[in-house]
This record gives C-alpha cells, sequence and structure tokens, in this order.
C-alpha cells in the first residue's frame, strides 16, 4: 500500500514539474514570438500607448477569460476598447498567421510576465477556437 | 434685529461667493527641469489640469484651453485667468460637454472643435464668453473614426477656417495595420478624409458639401496653424507606422524607427501630399512609393511630383502643436519663426523613444525656412531614457501666444501648463 501511495506520489509530482517545464518552454518562445509582433505596439514592458494601443498589465483582458484573449489573436479587434478605465482607439490586427502553438506561446508569455500570474493557453485551445 | 444680521451675512457671502474664483490661485513656479536656451525660463503655471489638447491665449491674457477625455462631469473648455496679473492664475470657469482638440480666437469669437463639429463663442467688451451653454454650430457631421479623429482648427484673414480631418487608417490597407494586406487604389477614405477642409467661419451648419476640400493626401495633423506673414496654411503630418512589422523585409527595424519623415506642409489650394500612395525619406530626400502600392523603398513611381514637405524631420515624433510666431518678446531671429511641439515616439520600439521636445525653425519671407530646426525646449519626458511613451513624465502638445508675446505650452499627461518668457 505504503508502495503504491509513494508510486502515485511520485507520479504526480513529477507530471507537476514536467506540465511546470513545459510552461516554462512555452513562455520562453512565446517572448520570441511577442518580440517580433506585439511589442512594437504594446511596448517592451506591455505598458501599450495612451490613448492607442492598450496595455496588458494585469487587465481583465490579459488575465480573464482564455477563449476571448485567443480570439481577440485570432480574428484582432476592431472597436473601441476600455482598459482600467481609458479609451484606446487602435485597430488590433487578426495575427491569424501565427501557428496555434505560437499562439498558446505568446499568451501563456504575456500571462506570466509584465507581472501578470495567470494559467498557460494551450495549443489545443488555440485550435479549437480556430476551427469555430 | 439679529435675523437681520443673520440674512445680511447669508446674503454678502453669496454675493462674495459668486465673485470669487472657481478654484484658489495656483501656486506658479519656475521649473528649471526644462533646458532652454540662454535667456529663457519656464514657469509652470498650473501643474494638473486634465487631458490638455491645444490652448489660446486671448488678447487680455486669458487662456483657453481645450480639454479630451473628459471624465466625471467635466467640461471641455477651461479658462485659467490671472485677475491682478501678478503671475499667479486661477481656474475662472470651464465650460462646454463635449472633448475635442482645436481652441482658436478670431474676430471677437471663441472656435473650439469636437471630434466631429467645430463651433464658436461670442466674446463681449470684455473679451468674455457671453453664452457658454449656447455656442453656434459652425461644422458638423464630419468623419470621426477611432484613430486620427482629432480635429485641429486655424482661421486666416479671409473668414475662413481650416479643419483636419484625420484618415482613419494607417496606410489604407484593405486590413488596417494587417500584415500582407494591400493598399486599397484608390484609396476611398481620400472621399471624406486623410485631408485639410476649408469652411466659411461664420457660417452656421456646415458640412462636407458646403466645405471645399481644401488639400487632400495627409494622414493626419494635430499641429496646424495660419502664418500670416506668408499668407499661407501650415500643417505638420503625422507620418505613417510599422514598416519593420509589415514589411521586414524591406525595411530594417532601424530605418523603420527613423522613417518616414514626419513633415511640414506649407498646404495650397489643392495641394496634394501623396497619402497613402507615397511617403517622405529623408534620407533620399524625396517622395518614395509606399509599400503597399509596390513601393521597394527607394522607387517613385507615381509619386515623382507630388507636393514635397518644406522640412522634414524624423519618424514618429509626433507633431502635435504649430505655432507662428510673431510676438515682440523673443529676440528676432523668432519672429515669423514655427514651433512645433512633438509629443512623441512609440513605433520606434524596441528602440528607444524619440521627440518629447518643442523646436524652433526659423523662416524667411518666401514662406520657407531659412535654416534648420533646433531645439527649443526640452526634458519634458524627464531625466530618464523614454522606453515606452508610460516612461514620459510629460508631453507637450499646444501651443500658444500671450498677448505679451510669452509662449505657452500644453502638456497631456498630468495636464501641466508652462509660460516661457525671455528674460534678455
Amino acid at each position: 500500500m505504503k508502495k503504491i501511495v509513494s508510486v502515485v506520489a511520485f507520479i504526480a509530482v513529477h507530471a507537476a514539474v514536467l506540465a511546470q517545464s513545459a510552461d516554462k518552454a512555452s513562455i520562453e518562445r512565446g517572448k520570441t514570438v511577442y518580440e517580433s509582433t506585439c511589442l512594437a505596439c504594446h511596448q517592451a514592458d506591455g505598458s501599450g500607448v495612451p490613448n492607442l494601443n492598450p496595455p496588458l498589465i494585469k487587465t481583465k483582458w490579459t488575465l480573464g477569460d482564455k477563449n476571448q484573449l485567443i480570439n481577440v489573436v485570432l480574428k484582432g479587434l476592431d472597436e473601441e476598447i476600455e482598459v482600467d478605465g481609458e479609451t484606446y482607439h487602435n485597430v488590433m490586427p487578426p495575427l491569424n498567421y501565427l501557428s496555434d502553438q505560437e499562439i498558446a506561446d505568446v499568451l501563456t508569455y504575456v500571462r506570466n510576465n509584465f507581472g501578470n500570474k495567470a494559467s498557460a493557453i494551450k495549443e489545443a485551445d488555440v485550435k479549437a477556437l480556430r476551427e469555430k | 434685529m439679529q435675523n437681520k444680521i443673520l440674512c445680511w451675512a447669508v446674503l454678502a457671502v453669496f454675493v462674495l461667493a459668486s465673485f470669487a474664483p472657481v478654484s484658489d490661485p495656483i501656486v506658479a513656479q519656475e521649473d528649471v527641469s526644462l533646458q532652454l536656451p540662454q535667456g529663457f525660463q519656464a514657469t509652470t503655471i498650473i501643474p494638473e489640469l486634465g487631458r490638455n489638447r491645444h490652448l489660446v491665449v486671448q488678447s487680455n491674457g486669458d487662456i483657453y484651453v481645450k480639454l479630451d477625455k473628459l471624465k466625471d462631469g467635466a467640461k471641455g473648455i477651461v479658462i485659467l485667468r490671472d485677475a491682478n496679473k501678478d503671475g499667479q492664475y486661477e481656474i475662472a470657469s470651464s465650460f462646454g460637454d463635449y472633448a475635442g482638440t482645436g481652441i482658436a480666437i478670431k474676430n471677437g469669437y471663441l472656435y473650439a472643435s469636437s471630434d466631429d463639429q467645430v463651433f464658436r463663442y461670442k466674446l463681449n467688451k470684455k473679451g468674455e464668453v457671453e453664452n457658454t451653454d449656447k455656442p453656434e454650430i459652425i461644422v458638423t457631421g464630419l468623419v470621426k473614426g477611432r484613430q486620427h479623429q482629432t480635429k485641429s482648427i486655424a482661421l486666416d484673414n479671409a473668414g475662413n477656417i481650416y479643419v483636419n480631418i484625420g484618415a482613419p487608417s494607417n496606410a489604407c490597407q484593405e486590413q488596417d495595420r494587417s500584415k500582407g494586406s494591400p493598399g486599397q487604389d484608390p484609396c476611398p477614405i481620400l472621399e471624406t478624409a486623410g485631408g485639410i477642409w476649408q469652411f466659411r467661419a461664420d457660417k452656421l451648419n456646415q458640412s462636407y458639401a458646403e466645405g471645399t476640400r481644401y488639400a487632400t493626401g495627409i494622414r493626419n495633423v494635430v499641429g496646424l496653424d495660419w502664418n500670416a506673414q506668408a499668407n499661407e496654411l501650415y500643417a505638420m503630418q503625422h507620418g505613417r507606422d510599422q514598416f519593420f512589422q509589415l514589411y521586414p523585409e524591406m525595411y530594417t527595424e532601424q530605418q523603420s524607427a527613423e522613417l518616414p519623415a514626419e513633415e511640414l506642409f506649407m498646404v495650397k489650394k489643392g495641394s496634394n501630399f501623396g497619402w497613402p500612395y507615397c511617403y517622405y525619406d529623408q534620407y533620399q530626400k524625396k517622395k518614395i512609393l509606399a509599400p503597399e502600392y509596390g513601393g521597394d523603398s527607394k522607387k517613385q513611381g507615381r509619386c515623382e511630383g507630388v507636393d514635397q514637405p518644406v522640412m522634414a524631420f524624423p519618424g514618429h515624433w509626433a507633431p502635435n502643436g504649430l505655432l507662428f510666431y510673431t510676438g515682440k518678446m523673443f529676440p528676432s531671429k523668432y519672429k515669423n519663426g514655427a514651433f512645433i511641439a512633438f509629443h512623441g515616439s512609440w513605433n520606434r520600439a524596441p528602440l528607444e523613444q524619440q521627440g518629447y521636445k518643442v523646436v524652433f525653425v526659423p523662416f524667411g519671407k518666401d514662406g520657407k525656412p531659412s535654416g534648420d530646426y533646433e531645439v527649443f525646449a526640452n526634458g519634458f519626458a524627464g531625466a530618464g531614457v523614454v522606453q515606452s511613451p508610460r516612461d514620459a513624465k510629460f508631453r507637450p502638445c499646444g501651443l500658444a501666444q500671450g498677448p505679451d508675446g510669452a509662449l505657452y505650452i500644453s502638456d497631456s499627461v498630468k495636464g501641466r501648463i508652462w509660460k516661457i518668457v525671455y528674460k534678455k
């Protein structure tokens, strides 16, 4: 019995560690995508541009509903949005030329950078929405 | 008896209160953090007003500031007054239920703009707005996209008002700011935006049908002014963004940070400055065909013969204020020259941001610059490097000249206003 418990515990810990390191790798890859695709508008520190491009720091858009966030990247956003009481005017182009993995990576990076802490976004999450 | 005294006391308080300024005087302070040429001095006359845009100074010294992004019932026009001329200003009043950018005074009227209308208010003999609640609508129904939506105004000496109608687009691509999306040809935006329209300054409720498209091929303008010496309109264009993000095979990050130039235009009736088909390359010193329309960063194509700027500045500095100086306070070289307030860049990232300063351009009698531009006021952003726009402490936006020839500069971040004087 004791043996079984320790085996289960061993597997659980390992799975957690593996998941963690998978997230870490995703965040690493996401940083590259961010720098080439997002940084020009949302800036190196994720603070955006007043009136034009929204910040990504601890906002309900970045930390909230995963599907909404994935859709912003897949379909773009052609409407004025309000973040923390400020409005932002520039259009967000659809970035559907990025792969499911790249979108998952960059969003996981954004959700775990700039002072953010939120769950990872998986390739399958993006794939499901792209096919809708 | 006691009741009577009380009544009088209450009445006295009411009378006093109705004459008293809305705010306590704000203590004006010299601001040594701004770097200015020898002999000039900056004073902060109000530290935090609101989302300042343009401002204008009346001949009696009252300062009218136009505000954007009104919150909590705030009004769109604020009057700052130094009633006893001791250099300390108070908020005398505020009015106008609309946000906006443009503000100007001409022939006994105060003109102000929202993002789709232009209003005017009659000034009385004391030079004050008489009826703050009922402005006349001069222009209405203008295109107001989500970007480049603000309307700047300028008036000439022949009874006309000029309004910038910015193109709600970066480069008129089918899908705005999207990699691989082609440019629309012809660009349909140019029919109702992407230019400067002329209206009568005294005719009510004009829209496109009553106006004239005075000049076209202009992406967006915020700094707009009439040069009385040259008797011509001048405008500072905000050049397009994102060469590197959209065409990395044609432009390096460094080139994309410097290109295209921010252009100073002498705007004549019928001018066409080429947007979205063309942009100005300040290194090749010519208009180049935009990549959305088949350009390769060198080819001129249809851009040969397109109207040229009278001066070019580095890309993305965001010129938001333009003022031709006609005062007598500053040394003679400043007379009839142009001050330009650069709001500061964002589209240079990941390279450090630039702009965030006020420059001066000397002008000759021919209406053209007589020398290169020089930095006039710097240090608005603070001491450190501006990596992203939010690092900037202040961002200069509007410019105005006082009756004594002093220069006023507004900031859009905290709402600061400086007065710059020359002390000899």
